[in-house]
């Protein structure tokens, strides 16, 4: 894996031709060695049943194998598997290896190059010759002709794996899957963005290939998927787009990747994984389609060349698949060119995770994880259709190659249906006309024209938007419009707001809506001409003309009772039990908002903020404090009546804070003296959110409580909670109710809060079991926020809580609001997820918005679309500003609608959809087994990609896995989702965790689900210390981590520091300021700060990271081989988990299997 | 013998004992003939200058359904050293103690001139005197300014070591904590909701611990540190007195149309429920000022709407006092929850309209607490009679006293029927509890919560010998009272009264009987049965019945020939008891036409409670004349008295009126008291002032001081209590020359007696 990701990461180049040595020798070797692979296959057979489990990836390294099988294969894959780690050295090795991928010789050479290289040969090895095997496995037809191929694969399987089949049939499909995805990634190159259409094919051929003969190859082909997996799509691709691809892939897929990220993100390149049958062939052959695999090559020029390859080249590899050379041959080309090394690289990386895998798979356990995905990537190779390889899944290239090629352009939203630039990519938007996708994002920017095609995609039509989400400095916020007192010029029908797609007609006296064609009288103070174009003349003077996002200034008819509202009012309200005092807490509460006062939001120049403040303490009674400015000391006021809650004082409760500045900053003053002696522990919580809604309702005004709390509530009083955690509950049919709140107590009254637009933060500081799925759901459903420190501790969490508690307290806001989506007729907006509370089923209703809540709002059919006008969302949002001004804010949005299926593949974006697919899921644990949740997941993915397979990737072997360009990541990620806590908890995640991470997704957005459900990973001593760019991520396993290297993880709600038990004493020295590795705390919170570049730059980057999460992530140190580090581990998310969760290459090749069947 | 006349004055001086017949007849049949029933005023603490409270125990019968106390009239045998109970006859041996009696050497209680006596016992540990204010803040901001004023002044006339707690209450109750610096602490409660005691308890935090600690170690002071809310007035008086000062008004607002929403129940339910849980059997006031009518939750008596008028007599009659049943009950409720743990409940009430006393009334009823009513607390009537609630003996002790039980022990030829007071029955049988029941009858024991020397219990016996066992000549029958209580000296006290009166023989002597009449206790008597009676029957009723029993008395003690009303005569002991039956019945006590329903409640309770003197002067007001013509004198109150050239100062009890007649009007109108040369007019006009002036230092409550003159609209007090002698019906008939006629229909004294008289000799009835 990690060589892989290196290889990416690193420039790859130079790598990458180590790879492709590296490869073309494995195949060699591979081709050479077959026999000794088969030899090597019956020990996997043997293993193989068991892998199938745990093994998938084990399965894959077989197919590693595969390609190899020929002969090194097996041989190269056992070694191969440390050496993908080694990649570097692998590499090393390969340039010399890569020599011998040129000439066929290097089979044999391959062979000691394997040992020597250990994993690293193997996979090169193996690359070779799944390149090959792929071709052959590519061209069905070949693959018949040069091996059994299609028929004879199941007797393949037989041979290979008969004991395994099945089991290896997975790891096959997985490998073919992964090869699919590669595939893909080429397309993308290859493609570009005509060729789509020889993407898929080659996407077809793959899976094809992968599918039938892998089963048998599993086994031994197991190996191939695995690389696959990784490579895949690239891989995958190259083998899938050309027969003769080989050549191409190898080179292409370094190249293709770029260009893919660049352009062709579109375009879906699906790689097939014919290796498997291959193997089972001829093991020769399969390995030099493993080189093929190299879909790399693809990606750049490869495509059209690749195609053809691949339609010609299923001959040849026949022929080839014979004489490993093929392959081989490819694989040296690979080499040569400057292009061939990335791409070589690329399969280098999956040649080298073949190796591993089948490492692996003899080491089995243990490695597997990283190594099966790269083994997956030669696979696809093997089935070297047509092709461009391009993309290879791994998330870390496909970011970079994001970055690198859409993060230096603006992007222009003046184009309908364009897919924005990754999360993960810096960009600037400039508005004309649509909204930025930093308010909204779709799955889908190219939309089925009707129902049908939808729900044969399978793919959910779904937006993220994020209504106030906060712009870098650099853009522009929506201007703020007036249109007086006649309100917003709205459609007479839909009541849809002016915006840039109304199309002005009869000289500009009437407009006719986009949204449902009726026309409109323009009334008289907003007529204007039009020009020659039909366009008014005002144009640019008006931003709900040329802006995508804007805001309107709402009359008093938009507001409660047609009273304009009064400004907000915040409401902290602290626990004052005696868990709270004796941590700490209060005191640090109460020093903290004496100064966070002054940084209430404010809007725009004005000086001091419209909020209100008020106070109120709680143990199971509430306090009140009446802090008016006029009184010489503060006043409490005892509510005991905890069963009738009401607010006992008006005048002086809510205040403005210069006003009152010295009464309150007494109270802060007494209040921590005031508990410091409390024996009280029982707390309330109910009767503590009834009055501050209560106050609000008095005060008549929206406004947000800050709540505080620390344990469950089991005082007498309504909302009283019981212990009911239950952990024997876990997989069964009752786990939902862990999830569901105890009483529909607090449901109704988060339906009152709503009402009076009371939304609700929450700090949570529980030592025990709190019952957050209960607790949350009012500031759940009223848009609040949820924050929780598990077993608080003043030392270490202080500075994490109040940089929430500043976070939460500064941000923008907006309250009492109100959100519709609005759709061209055609589609509807149904279903909605996030933190809200809906009364009808058409508006969101938001006590509270901030500029970090995000609803995904889900789209189905009604009528048909027409690919002529496209498809319009629009968002309205009625919200009450941090100012008491009602406004409205309009964000537009214009997709495309196409009736090729294709179409809707090429425009998808995978981060997006995922954050749709988790929202989904975490939904549907509520009422669900979570078994029948994660099925379902896996069911809704394998159908797209079935779907896709089937419509849209070209005919191809169907053991070949072949994943759209757009959705190479979907496999990795959806994994991922399938592995989070809350769908697959391990031992040490308590009910709360699941909770809390449960309604915590729900209102992400994409780039934070983005970077939770796959974690950033970087090597910090690559760490360039003089200047701003941070070293390229890797990928999440534990192969990829070096024990001589420091690491920072984070995944938005924590950060991780890594730290290898060889790392150099200096750098211990400059981050830790001690002297060796065993005298560091693991107990640090922050990193101290120290007088050097290194710990200044580290720091740095953990302060830009913390800057860009809504979160205060909570900084850990974990020690290589120390306890902790099983929590690290956890994140390493290409792993297998603790938990049972599916490594990478395991679960691509369930997905696979998935999807053949479906197919079939 | 002194005169009947001198012996009534000196028993009550002595005493403060008045029986309606000082001689009683002797058997059951003839006390009932007698009409009006043998019956005493009583005024327990009666201020006895000379009366020094001995320091030890009452010496008790042994005989335990009797326990007298060891008086005057028992029998001693002073070498056996025994002494025989004059109640149940049991002999007794002396307690060691008095091995040293003899007949020249008797303990006080021996002695006849301690018929009424006052021990000082040590019992139990000494209890603070608490007081709780409760405070109404939807007033207008005078009125608040005012109340906040008297009751900082307050703290100042409390014992030091009292304890004082404070609750407001508005549309929320609030409970303050006193004992806290720095920040003001407060508990509040929900207007509308009524918790039980232990709820409240709960709510406050005075847990079960605090409880047990007071309860097994005696130890109040530990309670008192517990107790947040009540603390020793020199320790928060500052506090207090910032807290009082930082008092505002309601905040809640009100919008036009509505009253405020006062939460006058749930805030004596607190109250009540805060001193429940913490002083149990302590002297507690609580000390209720509320400017308004209760608006919502329990106990509220009219709702918020203005355009809903609060309930009048005419409502209550014809069912339409929708609140009335339901708050009544609320407040008896919490009055005897309250007299159970002998707290009393003050009520002063400074609003122009009505504020709910006549559901509120029992609180004040049954605790012995005081109920003051007035326009404003921004008055020198409030502000006095609240200062006077303070004030102190000549011993520089408060005049009030807590929870007081009174015991009542009687001879065998007499049973106790009841008790009308100021007080609540114990529930105690006893051999000499009567089956016939006249007010809070079937016991022997009442509690009075609070008491102060003009607290006047009105106890009705009934003689149960039988005609055939005639008592032989010279036989007494004796009454004894115990009252025991808690000095405001925190120390606890028992005051014994033991009185003797003859037999007679009703038959035989009963012109005996007839001269020891003491008519103005009877008229008293008759008039607390008749008031008592009132607060269940309907008006007529009891007007019907009063008629009945004064002619049925005339027929009895008159001389008169069959059907000849002109012979009709009553001795002198009987003369004016007819006239005052007169004015009784068109008193506010009786009648409730232009009476609030408050008012009736307010003037009913006063009555109940108020000493003889007070009482007589309640039922016929008195009335002084000034004039060129002679030293002030008292002149009848009759409208005949009204003359142009003389002041008038009446007293009612209730108001103080002084009236210029016409000319004296003008003659003031004219400034003629500014020349010099008129100074005697000066001193004319001064006069009814000064006295007036006496009057109002001593009475309590204070009463409405009234200056007005001839035709003005406040001339109208006047007017309705004089005798009617005079009016539009009869005026030419008595010519022009003297009176003023009244614009009434009422009868007239005159034409009452005639009816009487007619009533009286008909041989008819």
């Amino acid at each position: 894996m990690s060589v892989n990701q290196q290889a990416h990461t690193g420039l790859p180049y130079g790598q990458p031709q180590p790879g492709y040595q590296g490869y073309q020798q494995s195949g060699y070797g591979g081709q050479q060695m077959p026999a000794v692979h088969h030899s090597q296959y019956g020990a996997y057979n043997g293993p193989m049943p068991g892998y199938q489990q745990p093994a998938p990836p084990p399965g894959y390294f077989p197919s590693l194998g595969f390609p190899s099988k020929g002969s090194p294969v097996c041989l190269n894959s056992d070694t191969p598997i440390l050496a993908p780690n080694f990649i570097g050295a692998l590499r090393a090795p390969p340039p010399s290896g890569a020599p011998p991928p040129t000439s066929g010789a290097p089979v044999p050479a391959g062979q000691p190059v394997y040992s020597q290289f250990g994993q690293g040969d193997v996979q090169n090895g193996i690359g070779a010759s799944a390149v090959q095997m792929q071709r052959p496995s590519a061209s069905q037809p070949f693959i018949p002709g040069t091996a059994p191929t299609p028929v004879s694969q199941p007797a393949t399987f037989q041979q290979y794996g008969p004991p395994p089949t099945s089991a290896q049939q997975l790891t096959n499909h997985m490998a073919g899957m992964q090869i699919g995805t590669s595939s893909s990634a080429p397309p993308p190159a290859g493609l570009g963005y005509g060729s789509s259409t020889s993407v898929p094919s080659a996407s077809g051929s793959f899976t094809a290939t992968g599918s039938g003969h892998y089963t048998p190859y599993s086994s031994s082909q197991g190996p191939p998927p695995v690389n696959v997996s990784h490579g895949l799509p690239p891989t995958s691709l190259s083998p899938n787009l050309s027969l003769g691809q080989p050549a191409f892939s190898g080179p292409p897929m370094s190249a293709q990747h770029p260009p893919q990220a660049s352009g062709f993100v579109s375009p879906p390149c699906s790689t097939g994984i014919g290796p498997s049958s291959y193997p089972s062939t001829t093991g020769a052959p399969r390995p030099s389609t493993m080189q093929g695999s190299p879909l790399p090559g693809h990606a750049l020029t490869g495509l059209p060349t690749s195609q053809p390859n691949h339609v010609s080249s299923p001959p040849p590899h026949p022929a080839m698949s014979g004489p490993p050379p093929g392959p081989p041959v490819l694989g040296l080309q690979g080499p040569p060119p400057p292009t061939h090394p990335s791409p070589s690289g690329y399969q280098m990386q999956q040649n080298g995770s073949f190796g591993q895998v089948r490492g692996p798979q003899p080491n089995y356990g243990g490695s597997y994880p990283g190594t099966p995905n790269y083994g997956s990537q030669p696979a696809p190779p093997p089935p070297p259709k047509r092709l461009d390889p391009d993309s290879i899944p791994s998330p870390i290239q496909v970011i970079e190659d994001d970055r690198n090629n859409r993060g230096s352009e603006p992007f222009i939203t003046g184009v309908r249906g364009q897919v924005p630039p990754l999360v993960t990519t810096n960009f600037l938007v400039k508005d004309q006309g649509n909204a930025s996708p930093r308010y909204i994002r779709c799955t889908s920017y190219n939309i089925p024209c009707t129902s049908d095609m939808a729900k044969q995609s399978q793919v959910p039509l779904a937006a993220v938007i994020k209504p106030l989400a906060t712009l870098p400095t650099d853009e522009t916020p929506p201007y703020l419009v007036d249109h007086g007192e006649p309100g917003p010029i709205r459609c007479n029908r839909c009541k849809a707001y002016m915006c840039p797609f109304m199309q002005f007609i009869e000289g500009g006296r009437r407009f006719q809506c986009c949204f449902c064609s009726c026309v409109t009288e323009v009334p008289p103070h907003y007529f204007q001409h039009l020009d020659h174009t039909g366009r008014r003349v005002d144009f640019y003077d008006r931003p709900e003309l040329s802006l995508g996002s804007y805001e309107f200034l709402a009359t008093a008819s938009y507001c409660k009772n047609n009273k304009f509202p009064n400004p907000p009012a915040f409401i902290f309200m602290i626990d004052v039990s005696y868990n709270a005092v004796k941590s700490g807490l209060v005191r640090l509460i109460c020093e903290e908002l004496k100064s966070l006062l002054d940084y209430l939001p404010r809007e725009g120049s004005i000086e001091e903020s419209a909020i209100r403040v008020g106070f109120v303490t709680y143990n199971k009674v509430l306090h009140f404090y009446n802090v008016k400015s006029s009184l010489a000391q503060p006043q409490m006021m005892v509510v005991s009546d905890v069963a009738d809650m009401f607010v006992p004082l008006l005048d002086g409760f809510l205040v403005n804070v210069n006003e009152s500045r010295t009464v309150i900053v007494s109270l802060l003053d007494q209040i921590p003296e005031m508990f410091a002696d409390t024996r009280e522990t029982e707390t309330v919580f109910a009767p503590v959110i009834q009055a501050g809604m209560e106050a609000l309702k008095a005060a008549e005004c929206a406004g947000k409580l800050f709540i505080f709390h620390t344990s469950l509530p089991i005082a007498e009083a309504p909302g009283k909670l019981k212990n009911r955690d239950d952990r024997k509950l876990i997989n069964t049919d009752k786990e939902k109710t862990l999830f569901q709140p105890q009483t529909s107590f607090y449901s109704n009254l988060a339906k009152d809060c709503v009402a009076q637009g009371c939304c609700v933060d929450l700090f949570l500081f529980p030592n025990q079991y709190l019952d957050v799925a209960t607790l949350g759901v009012v500031p759940y459903q009223t848009g609040g926020s949820i924050y929780k420190y598990a077993y608080f501790q003043l030392e270490t969490d202080q500075e994490r809580f109040l940089n929430d508690l500043r976070r939460d307290v500064q941000k923008e806001v907006g309250f009492d609001a109100v959100m519709r989506v609005r759709t061209s007729t055609g589609i509807r907006a149904t279903d909605f997820f996030g933190a809200f509370y809906m009364s009808n089923t058409t508006d969101v209703e938001l006590a509270g918005l901030d500029c970090d809540k995000t609803i995904t709002v889900e789209f189905k059919h009604d009528d048909k679309l027409s690919e002529d006008s496209g498809a319009l969302l629009q968002c309205a949002l009625l919200y009450t500003s941090c100012a008491g001004q009602r406004r409205l804010r309009i964000h537009n949005l214009s997709l495309n609608c196409c009736t090729q299926l294709a179409d809707l593949y090429r425009n998808c974006e995978t981060d997006t959809l995922i954050n749709y697919l988790a929202k989904f899921a975490y939904r549907g644990v509520l009422n669900n087994p979570v078994k029948t949740v994660r099925d379902t997941l896996i069911n809704q993915c394998a159908q797209i990609l079935a779907c896709y397979r089937k419509n849209c990737a070209s005919p191809s072997s169907a053991g070949q896995l072949i994943l759209p360009e757009c959705m190479k990541l979907l496999p990795v990620y959806l994994n991922c989702v399938l592995k989070s806590d809350v769908l697959q908890p391990g031992a040490d995640v308590t009910t709360d965790d699941r909770a809390y991470i449960r309604q915590l997704v729900s209102s992400m957005d994409v780039a934070e689900t983005n970077v939770f459900f796959y974690p950033r990973l970087l090597p910090l001593s690559k760490v360039d210390i003089d200047s701003d760019t941070l070293p390229a991520a890797i990928r999440n396993s534990e192969e990829r981590l070096s024990k001589g290297d420091l690491y920072l993880l984070e995944n938005g709600l924590n950060i991780f520091v890594w730290v290898g038990v060889n790392v150099q004493q200096s750098l211990i020295q400059n981050l830790f300021g001690v002297s060796s590795f065993s005298s560091i705390s693991s107990t640090l919170s922050t990193l101290p700060v120290l007088e050097n570049s290194f710990s200044k730059r580290v720091r740095s980057i953990i302060d830009m990271f913390q800057s860009q999460r809504s979160r205060y992530m909570k900084l850990i140190i974990v020690k290589q081989e120390d306890k902790l580090e099983m929590l690290f581990k956890h994140f390493l998310v290409e792993d297998k988990s603790m938990s049972g969760g599916a490594s990478y290459v395991d679960f691509l090749c369930h997905m696979h299997k998935e999807i053949r069947q479906l197919l079939s | 013998m002194a005169t009947y006349l001198e012996f009534i004055q000196q028993n009550e001086e002595r005493d403060g004992v008045r029986f309606s017949w000082n001689v009683w007849p002797s058997s059951r049949l003839e006390a009932t003939r007698m009409v009006v029933p043998l019956a005493c005023l009583l005024t327990p603490l009666k201020e006895r200058l000379d009366l020094p409270p001995v320091q030890y125990e009452p010496v008790l019968c042994s005989r335990p359904t009797c326990k007298a106390v060891l008086n005057p009239l028992c029998q001693v045998d002073y070498r056996a050293k025994l002494w025989a109970c004059n109640f149940c006859f049991q002999r007794n041996q002396f307690p060691p103690a008095y091995a040293g009696i003899s007949e020249v050497n008797q303990p006080a209680e021996l002695m006849p001139q301690f018929s009424t006596i006052e021990y000082i016992v040590q019992r139990g540990s000494p209890t603070p005197l608490i007081f709780l204010y409760v405070v109404d803040t939807c007033l207008e901001e005078e009125d608040l300014q005012a109340l906040k004023e008297s009751l900082q002044m307050s703290l100042s006339l409390l014992p030091p070591d009292a304890l004082v707690g404070l609750i407001t209450f508005g549309r929320m109750v609030q409970v303050h904590e006193l004992s806290c610096e720095g920040i003001s602490k407060s508990y509040v409660f929900r207007g509308t909701k009524d918790l039980t005691a232990k709820q409240i308890q709960d709510m406050l935090g005075l847990t079960r611990q605090d409880l047990c600690k007071h309860r097994n170690n005696h130890l109040f002071l530990a309670v008192c540190n517990s107790c947040r809310f009540l603390q020793p007035v020199h320790k928060i008086d500052m506090n207090l007195t910032d807290l009082l000062g930082e008092l505002q008004r309601d905040p809640w607002p009100v919008t036009q149309g509505k009253r405020p929403l006062r939460s006058t129940g749930v805030a004596l339910s607190i109250a009540v429920g805060l001193l429940e849980g913490t002083f149990p059997n302590t002297g507690a006031r609580v000390m209720l000022f509320t400017g308004g009518p209760p608006t919502q939750g329990p106990g509220m008596v009219v709702g918020d709407e203005l355009k809903t008028p609060i309930r009048s007599w005419h409502d209550i009659e014809k069912d339409n006092a929708r609140f009335m049943k339901k708050a009544t009950k609320h407040y008896e409720v919490l009055a005897n929850r309250t007299a159970a743990n002998g707290h009393c409940i003050d009520i002063y009430a400074c609003a122009l309209d009505q504020t709910g006393l006549l559901e509120m009334k029992c609180c004040a009823n049954l605790t012995g607490g005081h109920m003051v009513m007035g326009d404003s607390f921004n008055t020198s009537l409030f502000k006095q009679t609240f200062q006077r609630v303070f004030s102190k003996d000549f011993n520089g002790q408060f005049r009030m006293a807590f929870g007081a039980t009174l015991e009542v022990k009687t001879s065998r030829e007499l049973k106790i029927s009841g008790a009308i007071g100021p007080c609540v029955s114990l529930n105690a049988k006893g051999p000499c509890v009567s089956e016939s029941e006249l007010g809070i009858g079937g016991t022997c024991q009442w509690k009075i919560c609070s008491l102060d020397p003009s607290s006047t219990l009105a106890i009705y016996f009934e003689v149960v010998n039988q005609h055939n066992a005639p008592i032989p000549q010279g036989g007494r029958g004796a009454v004894q009272f115990v009252s025991q209580y808690q000095h405001s000296s925190t120390q606890r006290r028992i005051r014994v009264t033991t009185i003797a009166r003859n037999w007679a023989d009703a038959q035989s002597q009963l012109q005996h009987i007839e001269a020891a009449f003491d008519q103005e206790a009877a008229a008293v008597l008759m008039a607390r049965l008749g008031v008592y009676r009132a607060e269940s029957e309907e008006g007529p009723d009891v007007l019907r019945w009063l008629d009945r029993q004064l002619i049925r008395l005339c027929q009895k003690f008159g001389q008169y020939n069959k059907d000849d009303p002109n012979s009709f005569r009553l001795s002198d002991s009987f003369s004016l008891y007819p006239q005052f039956m007169f004015h009784l019945r068109r008193s506010p006590f009786l009648q409730v036409f232009n009476n609030s329903p408050d008012e009736s409640s307010y003037y009913r309770h006063h009555f109940a409670r108020q000493d003889l003197t007070q009482s007589l002067i309640m039922i016929q007001p008195i009335l002084y004349s000034y004039s060129f013509s002679g030293p002030p004198e008292p002149v009848l109150l009759d409208s005949s008295s009204i003359l142009a050239d003389r002041i008038l100062l009446m007293d009612t009890f209730f108001q103080i009126v002084i009236y210029l007649g016409e000319t004296i009007a003008q003659w003031q109108k004219a400034g003629y008291q500014d020349m010099p040369e008129y100074e005697n007019f000066r001193h004319l006009l001064q006069a009814p002032l000064d006295d007036a002036q006496e009057i109002l230092q001593t009475r309590f409550p204070m009463p409405r001081y009234i200056n007005t003159e001839h035709g003005s609209s406040q001339a109208r007090f006047l007017l309705s209590k004089v005798n009617p002698s005079q009016t539009h019906n009869n005026l030419y008939a008595w010519g022009q020359e003297s009176g003023s006629p009244i614009l009434t229909d009422d009868v007239s004294l005159q034409v009452f007696m005639d009816h009487l008289k007619k009533l009286a000799v008909s041989s008819a009835s």
